[in-house]
């Protein structure tokens, strides 16, 4: 069964083709070289006139596992908020369901409605995989992957206190992406959770913590070797110390230089671009964090980018999250000290156009993205739902292709935060190809999915049509086909028929001596079996529905273009 | 707590390393759970026709409720499917201790821990109102009395309020060490925690008061005593149980012991363990709040999930279900008197004071068949083993088998 998309106009930056016409063949799943003249087209699409891109990828999104379900579980009036339609800010539209805390079933549904065929849950916390592997199991239509979080870990933290070889270390960091079925390795304020259990409040990049004498720096640098020798293509994942604070652009400066020139991914980096400048001690540092990004070029980074409106704030960091607790609207939120691993905060957040900090905050985000030039280093996110829900991500797009929009949008903000900001003067719009690589492309190449966000020969069919329109942010909410690995699965925006994706995983060599150690450990001081820890192939491709794919180490050439 | 370190060594009679009471009682319970054939209105039948009739009742009803719920991950994934089928509310049988936690949660959040942080962190253990291990035998045991902790701390010193003196033995430590008890009635614990808020105030109304006051039966200098030792401690963990707060707006109370907890916190380490009243509820609980966004009593009408922690209560549900469906794996929990058609699915040593129209007895999961269970802290997933052999399917394939029927 062959089908053809024919004439679509592909912005493909993988394999270099910017607004080209040209017919696309998908066989089982794949796309494949044009067939010869006697073989059957089953189906045939008529693109003329459409745009074509690969299924984009959410690199950064809370989309599974225990914080998101506290998160479900703290505020049941989110749900109700669905159909909101009266936005408090100007420049939301129906389009932004405002609806933080989907369903995992919403998830997968409002995913792949706006043409992303794969999200990454980019906190998985090893002791808390099984949940985020469950809810993914749960979450339809897209594939799936996570970023186990290390460096918060009393394991961890003991092995550095006691000078253990890097050796040990990279054999403990690729045995917990086994056992956790991940793909990446994140570190979360590194140090800080586990500082926060010993009752300290801060924590600088070269602070020790006080019970293990380790600075943020020293984890930084270990974690980043041990990423780099396993040969793992996703870069080490790092959400610096001191979010949220004023001031914390420079913990963000001296983190690019924390791994002595090893490549590490910096995440939410809008909320760690902030100065102290001014009447009231908040800032932009947009600026230097972009420039500090052009000039290292082994740093790749996520915005994070906020929008108005109603969220909730899930993250590992409980050090930070007990400082934000005070601002939380509604005022409620949970904190938790998890197992010895890591911790978590939440705490709703309702953005404000009329804040100056939320208005602030907003500017920080676009100014990044418009400052920062390599588009293969930076990539759109709002740390759904951090920031804003992921579904905002067509008017996010808009915001960055439009600049009348975006000045007109910048104009109704807080009048003290507009005078802080340089926005107005910042004349950037993306261009479809740009948005393709920071969407598809880049987003491919820095998880190491080398069959995906590309459309060329062998990659997997995950594939999505737009009709091309001056309103953006209409075009990008609804495609008029996805394609998941090769079948029709949404039609002008709605779902037509449900998939169940695969879950995306990286599993580099180690030693199993490793787990002599580990289970003495797990004897005398955890709560649960070593064996109880580890999640087998079959808890997620058991049932028939789910599947697990293991990338090979490190990032290759793609394939060669398909013809024209 | 569910215990990963249990070692079933003989069978008859029952010998199990490191088991408590109620593991005990579980699996001698699960033994003898494999003769019971299927009934209708307590006539055995074959299993396809208890099925076909289970089928029967929920199509004819209109608003059926699935109570009990005592399942785990796979079973509850299969149940929001029935669900789904046939416009079902959906209740918890502990519930009612299991709300008092979840309104708390929904009106103000809270700060709490987990079982690994207790055994190697905590220093002072505040247990209100609940002696522990009524409900958790083993938690001294495994998680204080143990002699390896990671950094080295003191042993934990144990403080139990509003518990009787003779509920205390398990706080006892190996050496001897005697914890501190301050007795109080249930029925004053609010009026005590609400107390103890005030005296964690710098300025508060209580400071003019003589030390030997009492409230709710405590003197003052208990009180602050207690708030010493809170705020001394390194990490202090308060421990409380939904189900033994047994009286009108218990929720109150557990907000109250939250907003202590989040107040020590603005300079101290101090976290809430939230004990859970078990058969499930959390399994159940975070299995629904990820497929539909609520927790239980919720209802998923014409495939939209709709949430009331009142009116989807079991207690009023009883009274206008025109079908219940009864479910408890774990354990033989009957049903509750109801006047609609019932349909029991669960453990086969259920017995009936009325006989309902169709009984399916099911495996108990981890011992018939494998599965997944949340552990009381919500923070841990287990995988649920088979241990051994039995005719009895599981209660995910019976429920898959009436769903068929309804399509």
């Amino acid at each position: 069964m062959i089908t053809l998309l024919k004439n679509g106009r592909l912005y493909d930056p993988t394999n270099q083709k910017n607004g080209v016409i040209e017919n696309i063949y998908l066989e089982q799943g794949r796309i494949i070289a044009k067939p010869h003249g006697a073989i059957k087209i089953t189906k045939t699409f008529d693109l003329t006139g459409k745009i074509v891109m690969a299924g984009a990828i959410d690199m950064h999104s809370h989309i599974g596992g225990g914080k998101v379900n506290i998160a479900r579980m703290m505020l049941p009036e989110f749900q109700e908020s669905k159909k909101y339609s009266e936005p408090e800010a100007h420049i939301c539209t129906p389009n932004c369901s405002h609806h933080a805390t989907p369903s995992t079933t919403d998830t997968g549904f409002r995913y792949i409605e706006m043409g992303y065929t794969a999200a990454f849950e980019p906190a998985l916390m090893p002791i808390n995989a099984r949940q985020a592997h469950l809810e993914m199991a749960d979450t339809p239509m897209i594939d799936k992957g996570c970023y186990a979080m290390l460096g918060n870990d009393d394991y961890f933290l003991r092995m550095l206190a006691s000078k253990k070889d890097q050796k040990s270390i990279n054999d403990y960091v690729a045995w917990i992406l086994h056992s956790t079925q991940s793909i990446g390795i994140k570190v979360v304020n590194p140090g800080g959770i586990n500082a926060f259990k010993f009752n300290q409040r801060k924590l600088d990049l070269d602070e020790n913590n006080s019970y293990y004498q380790i600075s943020p720096r020293e984890i930084l640098k270990s974690l980043s070797r041990a990423v780099q020798e396993l040969g793992i293509a996703k870069p080490l994942h790092v959400h610096c110390n001191n979010l949220g604070a004023a001031g914390n652009f420079q913990t963000t400066l001296d983190t690019m230089g924390a791994s002595d020139g090893l490549p590490m991914h910096l995440t939410h980096i809008q909320f760690h671009s902030y100065g102290t400048e001014g009447d009231k001690k908040f800032s932009s540092a947009a600026a230097q964090i972009a420039e500090a990004l052009n000039i290292n070029r082994h740093i790749t980074a996520d915005v994070g980018q906020i929008l108005f409106g109603q969220t909730v704030t899930a993250s590992g960091d409980s050090m930070m999250q007990q400082l934000n607790a005070k601002h939380a609207n509604p005022n409620k939120s949970v904190m938790m000290d998890i197992e010895c691993d890591a911790g978590c905060g939440i705490v709703p957040f309702k953005y404000r156009d009329q804040n100056y900090v939320n208005a602030l905050q907003w500017a920080i985000g676009l100014e990044l993205f418009l400052s920062v030039e390599d588009p293969w280093r930076i990539f759109l996110t709002t740390d759904h739902p951090n920031g804003a829900p992921f579904t905002s991500y067509p008017h996010l797009i808009r915001l960055l292709m439009d600049k009348s929009f975006r000045n007109d949008a910048f104009a109704k903000l807080n009048l003290d935060a507009q005078a802080m900001s340089n926005l107005t003067s910042l004349n950037r719009e993306y261009s479809l190809y740009e948005i393709a690589i920071m969407t598809r492309a880049g987003a491919a190449g820095l998880i190491g999915l080398n069959d995906r966000g590309h459309l060329g020969l062998g990659a997997g069919a995950d594939i999505t049509v737009y009709t091309d329109q001056a309103d953006r942010e209409a075009m990008f909410s609804k495609p008029d086909y996805v394609f998941k690995d090769g079948e029709l699965v949404v039609k002008e925006g709605k779902v037509v028929k449900v998939v169940w994706g695969a879950t995306h995983t990286a599993k580099p060599a180690f030693d199993m001596g490793v787990e002599k150690d580990l289970k003495d450990y797990f004897d005398k001081y955890h709560t649960m079996q070593l064996a109880n820890f580890k999640i087998s192939n079959d808890e997620i491709s058991g049932d028939g529905r789910g599947s697990i794919v293991v990338h090979k180490n490190k990032h290759t050439a793609p394939k060669k273009t398909g013809e024209s | 707590m569910l215990c990963d370190d249990l070692l079933l060594t003989e069978i008859s009679p029952m010998r199990i390393k490191n088991a408590c009471s109620k593991s005990i009682d579980f699996f001698e319970k699960a033994l003898q759970a494999n003769a019971t054939k299927p009934s209708l209105a307590g006539n055995p039948t074959d299993l396809n026709t208890a099925i076909k009739t289970a089928a029967d009742i929920l199509r004819a009803s209109h608003q059926p409720l699935f109570a009990g719920l005592g399942t785990e991950v796979q079973g509850m994934r299969a149940i929001m499917r029935l669900a789904e089928k046939t416009n079902a509310t959906l209740d918890h049988m502990h519930s009612e201790a299991t709300m008092r936690n979840t309104l708390a949660l929904q009106n103000s959040g809270w700060q709490t821990t987990t079982l690994t942080e207790v055994k190697n962190r905590a220093d002072v253990i505040l247990a209100i109102g609940t002696d522990i291990v009524s409900s958790h035998p083993r938690f001294f045991e495994k998680l204080v009395w143990n002699s390896d902790s990671l950094f080295d701390k003191a042993q934990a010193e144990i403080i139990y309020l509003g518990v009787a003196e003779e509920s205390v033995q398990a706080g006892i430590s190996p050496d001897g060490k005697k914890p501190l008890v301050i007795p109080a009635e249930t029925q004053k614990l609010p009026e005590i925690i609400n107390a103890l808020n005030v005296l964690s105030q710098k300025k508060n109304s209580l400071s003019k008061k003589l030390v030997s006051d009492l409230i709710g039966g405590v003197s003052i200098a208990s009180l602050r005593l207690i708030l010493e030792k809170l705020k001394t401690a390194q990490y202090a963990v308060v421990v409380w149980s939904a189900s033994h707060l047994n009286y009108a707006h218990a929720e109150l109370t557990v907000q109250s012991i939250t907003q202590l907890i989040s107040t020590l916190n603005e300079s101290n380490r101090v976290a809430g363990l939230p004990l859970n009243a078990g058969d499930g509820d959390s399994s159940v609980n975070n299995t629904s709040t990820w497929l539909t966004g609520y927790p239980t009593r919720s209802r998923l009408l014409n495939g939209q999930p709709q949430y009331d922690s009142y009116h989807f209560s079991s207690r009023h549900q009883l009274k206008s279900c025109d079908a219940l469906l009864w479910l408890s794996t774990f354990n033989p929990h009957q049903p509750p008197s109801c006047d609609a058609p019932i349909i029991a699915i669960g453990h086969a040593n259920m017995q009936f004071d009325r006989q309902p129209d169709v009984f399916i007895p099911v495996g108990v999961p981890g011992v018939h068949h494998a599965g997944t269970m949340f552990r009381m802290d919500s923070a841990v997933a287990m995988p649920l083993k088979k241990l051994w052999a039995t005719d009895l399917l599981s209660l995910s394939e019976v429920i898959h088998r009436i769903e068929a029927l309804l399509t």
